[in-house]
């Protein structure tokens, strides 16, 4: 998926992750997607419940071995 | 209006505390409203290492020497093992790069997370305002605790 803006979380583990992407939302406009570099299982599960309390839009992910991607839309 | 997290830190477990943090921070990223309470010995995750005030009081005053306070001092709540235990445990964190309480401090305080120490165990164990990091913004009591539980949607004793 292209993305229009990449966050490395490589070896963080939660609540990082999040809390990195929430950073890095701030910054973006409206409608820009932001990849997510994670090698935490459990942002698979993150990841969806944040983007729902926070109303952006989880747009799904992508495994290569142990990177997990994740795409999330800001709105 | 956000929903609001509230959570009441009484230990000063090193596990414990993390664990707290792991949460609020987790909340404010959420776009949660999140207030910490520091009560007992939770408030000496808030002191600062060197004390600065003195008790008058003789039993305070020694009471404040053993009870050390300083987010560096605190100990597992299991396999401490005469400091070992603990040693280990944070280089196992450091490994593992999860935050040290230090940084979730800040982390805190960048997400807005209000950080309020109890004034009971202020005066019970003799620590004075200038005690206290700067992270703290706000020193209050049961009531201002109840208030703002009363409208949180999650509240955790820790």
């Amino acid at each position: 998926m292209k993305a229009d803006r990449t966050l490395d979380c490589y070896g963080l583990f939660c609540p990082m992750p999040i809390i990195k992407t929430g950073e890095m939302l701030k910054e973006m406009r409206k409608e820009e997607i932001l990849e997510i570099i994670s090698t935490d299982e459990g942002i698979e599960k993150d990841m969806p419940a944040w983007c729902e309390m926070t109303g952006n839009e989880f747009l799904g992910i992508e495994k290569e071995d142990e990177i997990i991607k994740v795409y999330v839309r800001k709105k | 209006m956000s929903d609001k997290l509230t959570l009441i830190v009484f230990s000063d477990n090193l596990d414990k505390a993390l664990a707290a943090f792991n949460i609020a921070t987790g909340a404010a990223s959420m776009g949660m409203e999140v207030s910490i309470f520091f009560t007992f010995w939770g408030l000496n995750i808030l002191r600062k290492k060197k004390e600065v005030s003195k008790p008058k009081n003789f039993i305070k005053k020694i009471f404040k020497k053993i009870n050390k306070g300083g987010y560096d001092k605190l100990k597992l709540s299991k396999f401490h093992m005469f400091g070992i235990g603990t040693f280990l445990m944070k280089n196992l964190m450091k490994e593992s790069n999860i935050p040290s309480i230090k940084e979730m401090l800040s982390l805190a305080k960048n997400l807005g997370i209000n950080i309020i120490a109890c004034n009971t165990t202020m005066e019970i164990m003799g620590i004075k305002r200038e005690d206290l990091i700067p992270e703290v913004n706000e020193i209050a009591g049961v009531a201002t605790y109840l208030s703002k539980a009363k409208d949180s949607k999650i509240n955790l004793f820790v």
